[in-house]
């Protein structure tokens, strides 16, 4: 349209002030978009930290701080439960598998957990990813012990080599296990998930270590070497939780209900699907806060659009005389100036996008390997589409106010010529 | 057949809002078409106004304004526009030019919104740019340096040359010209003059020339005196 391309040359004209205009549109659009994609794809991660579980049962507590401990590995159990309630369950006849966890030691800051090979072969994470090993295989043994990914890979641990576990969580544990070392024998592929910054041995070596303690002290007189620990029974009498796979998805609440009415022990089984959306809902306070701001940035944009051009339209007064005298109508008036702003926000949405894929681009590998978030680089989802169609109209009705102060002038001032 | 006249006012009374008092009252003017009318006045006079009126910008309070034939202030607002453009061109005082524009964007700027004019402008075979070049040459700014400057880098005179080759473009039948020589020194004004006369004769083009400069006056045909045809009472100044 003609009218537009008089819009374009006449910013042409001013392009100092238009970078800047559009420079502040891009980089707000892309700290939105940026944001958005940061938020979609930390909910689907975190949505994905487990999967194809149909409930997990530790001791009675809230149904946030067993799911925090047993799949996060943050915060510990008050209350262990007995081999016993465990066997009934993993004996049950509608239960398909089950994967026992034995919390509260840890190596160098990261967490041990104690289990058996069924781990490896029923723990789904992501969309029922099963977990793969980098190198090596499961544990057979009692002393042995296969790392997650981050845990290898910051403690540059190889296949073979011997570590020591220590009694407690804490970074700085003093009491260590370390007449029972371990050995490592399998690395898992990265999941992006808590496990990649878990050591897993298994239940037997949690129970070796522990067995010539009590009271979380080695009692001198008891000491046992490791060896001589192996000819003992091994079986654990406590785990902290465990998961569980149904043989049917209908019978989940069924099993839930027999779990939480246990009479011998007070249990508590939950869905892990329903308490990581109760889990995402507590932090998405601070998420909502993030993406106000976000969107107050692009605001502050649009804003500084609107001043710019406020502030140039009595000058152009004249020129709007000159375009009346040449037969524009006020309405060619109107569209000429709302054009104007209505090319910037289009031209600084598209600048923004392709800052965000810069921007991707460059920081995938980073978050990635830091954060163990894939983003991935795709084209804009329907919500992100919805996100610029938004910013374009704000643009366009922002650029009505000048507009319709131009189309004002216009017909106040006719082909009168002010200064 | 009679001759269409080019402007006919029968009756014309404006005022610029309600509450202020009337700017003009002129019970009848009359100009033929072809003719070179000189229109003085004191300052604030309402000579610019009287323009306006005829271009069909501001409407009148009452009465009627004939152009070419038509009532352009019984058309609607979008016709009015419309007739402005394929009928009228203008040429202001000063800083006549779209500064974001180039001279020969600038030049051809009325035929973006007439397509009577565009028409008119390359009838002949001519492409925009050629038309918009032969009129720059006939005032003498067709150097292709000048051309391609941008407008603001030119000298007043030129500005004046380049807005009347707009003026001109696509043979509008009248040119209305507001103080367009009053930036000029003498010389150049008789040369500007000189110029537009030859351009009118050339389109057949009627020119209404507003001016203070009573030097200028014996270069026209015909002279209106706007504080004697107006009828509103004298202000003091
Ligand atoms: N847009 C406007 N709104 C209100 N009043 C106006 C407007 N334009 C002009 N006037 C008033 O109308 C009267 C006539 O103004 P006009 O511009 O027609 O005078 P002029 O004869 O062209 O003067 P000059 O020779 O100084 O250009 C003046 O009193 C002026 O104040
Ligand atoms: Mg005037």
């Amino acid at each position: 349209m003609a009218i537009l391309s008089l819009a374009f040359k006449s910013l042409l004209n001013r392009r100092f002030t238009a970078t800047l205009i559009l420079v502040s549109i891009a980089l707000s659009v892309s700290l939105l978009l940026g944001v958005e994609r940061l938020r979609v794809e930390s909910r689907n991660s975190f949505a994905n930290t487990i999967s194809g579980t149909d409930l997990v049962v530790g001791a009675r507590s809230g149904a946030i701080n067993l799911l925090l401990y047993s799949v996060f590995r943050i915060g510990d159990a008050t209350n262990n439960i007995s081999w016993k309630s465990y066997r009934k369950f993993a004996d049950h006849s509608l239960v398909k598998w089950t994967i026992p966890i034995s919390l509260g030691d840890s190596h160098l800051g990261y967490r041990v957990m104690g289990t058996n090979q069924d781990y490896f072969l029923h723990y789904k994470y992501a969309r029922k990813r099963s977990l793969a090993f980098d190198q090596g295989q499961p544990f057979e043994q009692v002393y042995q012990a296969v790392l997650g990914h981050e845990v290898a890979e910051m403690l540059n641990y190889r296949i073979g080599q011997k570590i020591v576990i220590a009694h407690g969580a804490g970074k700085t544990s003093f009491a260590m296990h370390d007449d029972k070392p371990f050995e490592v024998v399998g690395i898992l592929e990265p999941t992006g998930t808590p496990v990649d910054r878990t050591v897993h041995v298994p239940l037997e070596g949690i129970e070796a270590i522990h067995s010539d303690w009590i009271a979380g002290r080695q009692v001198p007189g008891l000491k046992l070497s490791a060896e001589d620990t192996l000819k003992k029974n091994l079986t654990p009498k406590q785990i902290t939780a465990f998961m569980v796979g149904l043989k049917s998805k209908l019978a989940t609440f069924r099993v839930q209900r027999e779990i939480n009415d246990y009479r011998k022990e007070p249990l508590l089984a939950i869905l892990p699907g329903v308490a990581l959306q109760q889990l995402w809902d507590l932090m998405s306070v601070a998420e909502n806060a993030l993406l106000v701001v976000t969107i107050l940035v692009v605001a502050v944009g649009l804003i500084g659009m609107l001043t710019v051009m406020l502030a140039g339209l009595n000058e152009r007064r004249r020129e709007m005389a000159i375009l009346r005298s040449v037969g524009a109508r006020p309405g060619h008036i109107l569209l000429l100036v709302t054009g104007e702003s209505l090319l910037l926000s289009l031209v600084g949405m598209a600048l923004g996008l392709l800052l965000l894929y810069l921007g991707l681009f460059m920081a995938q590998p980073f978050i990635e390997a830091n954060y163990g978030l894939h983003i991935p680089i795709d084209f804009p989802s329907l919500r992100e589409w919805m996100i610029l169609g938004l910013v374009g109209t704000s643009g366009l009705i922002i650029g009505l106010i000048p507009g319709f102060r131009a189309y004002r002038y216009s017909l106040s001032d006719g082909m009168s010529i002010r200064l | 057949m009679p001759q269409i006249n080019a402007i006919e006012v029968d009756n014309l009374r404006f005022a610029w809002r309600r509450e202020l008092p009337e700017v003009l009252h002129i019970p009848q003017l009359e100009v033929a078409r072809g003719e070179r009318i000189f229109i003085r006045g004191a300052s604030g006079s309402g000579k610019s106004t009287l323009l306006a009126l005829m271009a069909g910008v501001n409407l009148p309070t009452s009465g009627e304004v004939k152009i070419l034939g038509e009532t352009i202030n019984r058309l609607g607002s979008a016709k009015r526009d419309h007739f402005r453009s394929d009928h009228i061109g203008f040429v202001f005082q000063l800083f006549n030019l779209i500064p974001y524009l180039s001279v020969l964007e600038n030049v051809t700027l009325p035929c973006r919104f007439s397509h009577l004019r565009k028409h008119k402008a390359t009838e002949s075979g001519n492409s925009l740019h050629d038309e918009a070049m032969r009129l720059l040459g006939h005032l003498d700014m067709a150097h292709t340096d000048l051309v391609h400057r941008p407008v603001t880098e030119l000298s007043v005179g030129q500005q004046q040359r380049v807005a009347t080759a707009r003026a001109l473009i696509g043979a509008p039948e009248i040119i209305i010209a507001d103080e367009p020589t009053s930036a000029l020194d003498s010389d150049m004004r008789q040369a500007f003059l000189r110029l537009l006369f030859q351009e009118c004769e050339e389109t057949g083009s009627t020119l209404l020339f507003v001016s203070h400069d009573r030097q200028l006056e014996p270069l026209f045909e015909h002279h209106i005196a706007l504080d004697e045809i107006n009828q509103t009472p004298v202000r003091s100044v």
